[in-house]
C-alpha cells in the first residue's frame, strides 16, 4: 500500500516527528481559510500523487496570497501529471497539500528500505538530497552511506556518529538529526513499511531539521495489522480492487491478450510467452492456489469484460489448484457473459482429465492447447484471425 | 542421492488441523512421506487422520523424533512457528505460508540462523525427492526419479520444469522451490552447492524471476564452481517496472534486478538461457546429450 504525501506526513506527525504545517485542499475556495487556519500569508501547493518527479512536471508551486494560491489550485486540480515514472498515461491530481514554505540551507537524502542481500532493512543517507538517488547510486556509490539497524532496537550510537560525520552535521542540528533518524526507524518498524523515503530532508537556515517530502510504502503482507494508515485502493484500478476482494492478484497492463494463470511465476512466464509471439498482455492475473469456483468465475469475468482484450489465454498448472475448478469457473463466466473473443485453454496438473472433460462437454467454442509452446502458437493464430 | 530429505525423513506438520494442512499432509503421506506428527496449539492429544497431534513442536520432537517441519500456519503466526521449529532443534524447516509480513521474516531468519537450522521458503511449494518423499504442496504424480536437479523461486514454474523433464524421460534428482518472498531461507546458491556435489544430478535447471540478488549470486557461483550443464529461465521480462506481480520479491529494483541483467549474467557464467518457459525441457535435454 502506497501512502500519499499528506497521509505519510500525518503518520510521521502522529509519531512526534516535526513536519511542516499543512492542510489538504481540493477547491480554490479552500485556500484562503487554509492559510488563515495555518497562520500563513504565503506557502507552497503540492499535487498529491504517487509518482516521483512531480516537481519537474509542474506539480509543486510556490505562491503568495490566497488569490494566487486559488489560481494554482484551479489549474492543478484534475490535471494529469506526466513524469518519467508514470508513462504517457500520467496520473490525475485529486488533491493538493498546502504547506508552509521552508528556507532551505541544505538538502539531504534519507531512506529506509529492505536490503535483500543482507535480509535486513538498510538506512541510506546522502548529502545529495533532492536528486535522483538511483542515478547517484549508479555513478557515485561513494556518496551514499548504508547502515543496517537491528530490528527491535534503536539505531546504534556509532551509526548516529557515522551519519553525522558523513553528512558533516554538528552541534544542536546533530542532536535534532539523531532524534529524527531514530524516530524514522521506529515508524518504519511500527508501520511495517517497505519503503520510508525522505527526499529531501532539509536543514533550514536556522539549523532545524525539516522533512520536506515523504514516500511511504507499507508491506502489503502486513495490511491486516496496519489498517487506517492510508487508502489501500488509492493507486489501484477498478478491476484490481474487485479482484483483490476475491483474493486474486491482478494488474492491468496495456496490451490485447487477456490471461488467467495460477501462480505468480507462471503468470509472469505467461506474459513473457505472449510477448515472445509479438503480442502484448492486457493484464497479469494470478488466481493463486486456493481460489474456489466463485473466485475463478470472478477472475474470468474480469478478463472477459476488459474491452482491450482481443484474445484470452487460460494457462493453468494445477498443484493445490485443481483443473476441474478452473474449468467450471471458465464455463460459469462464459455462460453468463458470453464469449466474443477466441479463448485458448491450456490445463495441466492436478485433476487435468476432469477439467478437460468438463470443457469438452460444455459446448463452448474453446481452443485447447497441450503445452506452453502450443498455447503460444494458438494465441498468435487466434490474434491474426481477430485482426483480419 | 537425495539432497536435504529422503524416505527416512520424519515430518511434523505445523498447522496440521487447518484446511490446507490436513489436505496436504494426506497428499504427502500418500506419496510415501513419513508424516509422524502434527502441531496445533490447544489440540494436543488428539489424533487427526491417524496422525498424533501435539501442542508444540518441542513435544512432537520429543515423542516422535521428527527431523523436519512443514509449516501451514496462517501469516500472523507463521514466523513464530518457524522459530519454534528451529528452537525445538528441527534441522530442516519447510514454510509453505504465503503472505508473512517482511519484518517478521527479518527476525525469524536471524533466529533460525542463530540456531543452526535450515529454512526452505516461506511462500514456497516445498521439496520433492521423487520416489522417496514429497514435503510441501507440489503435485506428486508429475515427478519421476532421474538426473535433473530443479531449483526455482516459483511454485508453478517448478511444476512446469518437472513436467517437461518427466515428459522428456530425464526425470528429477530433487525439485526444490525456494519461494518468492524477499526475505527467505535457503537461496539459489545453497541449492546449487548441493546439486553440484550430488552424483545423481547430471544437469541443473534454475528458474528465477525479476527482483532480488539471488540469480546474480547464482551466476557467480556457477561461473566459479559448476561444470554440470545449467539451463535457466528468468520470468518477468515483459513485466513493467515497479508493478508488483504477485510475489513480493518481484519488484524490479534498479538495473541488476531486471530479467535482461540476470539473463546476461547467467549466460556469461556459461548457463543456457531459455527464452520462454516452453524451452526449459528441450534445452536441458540437448545439454545432457
Amino acid at each position: 500500500m502506497k501512502l500519499l504525501e499528506h497521509e505519510a506526513k500525518a503518520v510521521l506527525r502522529r509519531n512526534g516527528i516535526n513536519v511542516p504545517v499543512g492542510k489538504v485542499v481540493q477547491t480554490p475556495e479552500e485556500v484562503g481559510p487554509a492559510l488563515a487556519e495555518l497562520g500563513l500569508s504565503e506557502g507552497v501547493l503540492k499535487a498529491q500523487v504517487f509518482t516521483g518527479g512531480r516537481g519537474k512536471a509542474g506539480g509543486v508551486k510556490l505562491f503568495a496570497g490566497a488569490a494566487e494560491g486559488a489560481e494554482i489550485v484551479r489549474r492543478l486540480m484534475g490535471a494529469t501529471l506526466v513524469t518519467h515514472q508514470t508513462g504517457p498515461a500520467g496520473e490525475i491530481v485529486g488533491s493538493l497539500l498546502l504547506e508552509s514554505k521552508t528556507a532551505i540551507a541544505r538538502e539531504i537524502y534519507c531512506s529506509i528500505l529492505l536490503d535483500r542481500e543482507a535480509n535486513n532493512p538498510v538506512l541510506v543517507l546522502s548529502a545529495e538530497g533532492g536528486m535522483e538517488i538511483e542515478e547517484i547510486a549508479e555513478t557515485h556509490p561513494e556518496k551514499l552511506l548504508k547502515m543496517h539497524p537491528l530490528v527491535g532496537h534503536d539505531l546504534w550510537s556509532f551509526q548516529i556518529v557515522r551519519a553525522c560525520n558523513f553528512l558533516d552535521i554538528t552541534g544542536d542540528t546533530a542532536k535534532e538529526f539523531a532524534t529524527v533518524l531514530n524516530q524514522l526507524w521506529t515508524v518504519y518498524q511500527k508501520s511495517d513499511a517497505s519503503l520510508l523515503e525522505i527526499n529531501p530532508l532539509v536543514i533550514d537556515r536556522e539549523g532545524h531539521v525539516v522533512l520536506l517530502d515523504c514516500k511511504f510504502i507499507v508491506d502489503d503482507n502486513a495490511e491486516y495489522r496496519q489498517k487506517g494508515l492510508g487508502n489501500a485502493d488509492a493507486d489501484k484500478t477498478h478491476a484490481e480492487i474487485e479482484s483483490a476482494k476475491f483474493g486474486l492478484s491482478y494488474v492491468s497492463l496495456d496490451g490485447t491478450v487477456g490471461c488467467m494463470v495460477n501462480g505468480a511465476g507462471l503468470a509472469m512466464a505467461t506474459l513473457d510467452l505472449i510477448a515472445s509471439v509479438g503480442l502484448m498482455p492486457a493484464n497479469f492475473l494470478d488466481v493463486g492456489g486456493s481460489a474456489n469456483e466463485e473466485a475463478v468465475t470472478k477472475a474470468f469475468e474480469i478478463v472477459l469484460t476488459d474491452p482491450k482484450v482481443k484474445v484470452i489465454l487460460v494457462n493453468i498448472f494445477g498443484g493445490i489448484m485443481k483443473c476441474d475448478i478452473i474449468a467450471q469457473g471458465v464455463i460459469n463466466a462464459a455462460r453468463t457473459l458470453g464469449v466474443k473473443v477466441p479463448v485458448v485453454v491450456r490445463l495441466q496438473g492436478t485433476n487435468v482429465d476432469q477439467g478437460k472433460k468438463l470443457l469438452a462437454e460444455s459446448g463452448l467454442a474453446l481452443i485447447t492447447a497441450d503445452g506452453l509452446d502450443d498455447a503460444a502458437k494458438k494465441v498468435a493464430e487466434a490474434a491474426k484471425g481477430v485482426r483480419s | 542421492m537425495s539432497i536435504f530429505v529422503d524416505k527416512n525423513t520424519k515430518v511434523v506438520v505445523v498447522g496440521l488441523t487447518g484446511k490446507a494442512g490436513s489436505f496436504h499432509a494426506a497428499q504427502c503421506k500418500a506419496y510415501g512421506t513419513q508424516i509422524v506428527a502434527g502441531v496445533t496449539p490447544g489440540k494436543g492429544g488428539m489424533i487427526h487422520d491417524g496422525i498424533p497431534v501435539f501442542n508444540t513442536v518441542h513435544e512432537a520432537v520429543a515423542a516422535t523424533g521428527a527431523d523436519c517441519s512443514l509449516i501451514f500456519v496462517p501469516p500472523p503466526g507463521a514466523a513464530d512457528a518457524i522459530v519454534g521449529s528451529a528452537d525445538a532443534g528441527i534441522p530442516f524447516i519447510v514454510a509453505i505460508t504465503e503472505g508473512i509480513p517482511v519484518l517478521d521474516m527479518v527476525w525469524a531468519r536471524k533466529e533460525v540462523d542463530r540456531r543452526g537450522s535450515l529454512l526452505l521458503g516461506p511462500n514456497c511449494p516445498g521439496i520433492v525427492t521423487p520416489g522417496e518423499c514429497k514435503i510441501g504442496i507440489a503435485p506428486g504424480f508429475i515427478h519421476k526419479r532421474g538426473k535433473v536437479g530443479i531449483v526455482s523461486r516459483s511454485g508453478t514454474l517448478t511444476y512446469e520444469a518437472v513436467y517437461q523433464t518427466t515428459q522428456l524421460g530425464l526425470g528429477q534428482s530433487t525439485a526444490v522451490g525456494i519461494g518468492g518472498d524477499p526475505v527467505h531461507g535457503l537461496n539459489m546458491v545453497d541449492i546449487l552447492k548441493r546439486f553440484n556435489a550430488d552424483p545423481e544430478t547430471e544437469g541443473i535447471v534454475l528458474i528465477g524471476e525479476i527482483g532480488g540478488p539471488d540469480e546474480q549470486n547464482a551466476a557467480k557461483y556457477i561461473k566459479e564452481n559448476v561444470k554440470k550443464p545449467v539451463v535457466t529461465f528468468i520470468a518477468g521480462a515483459a513485466a513493467p517496472t515497479g508493478k508488483r506481480m504477485g510475489h513480493a520479491g518481484a519488484i524490479v529494483e534498479g538495473k541488476s534486478g531486471t530479467a535482461q541483467a540476470k539473463k546476461a549474467a547467467l549466460k556469461a557464467a556459461g548457463a543456457h538461457v531459455a527464452e520462454t518457459a516452453a524451452d526449459i525441457g528441450p534445452l536441458i535435454k540437448k545439454a545432457l546429450g
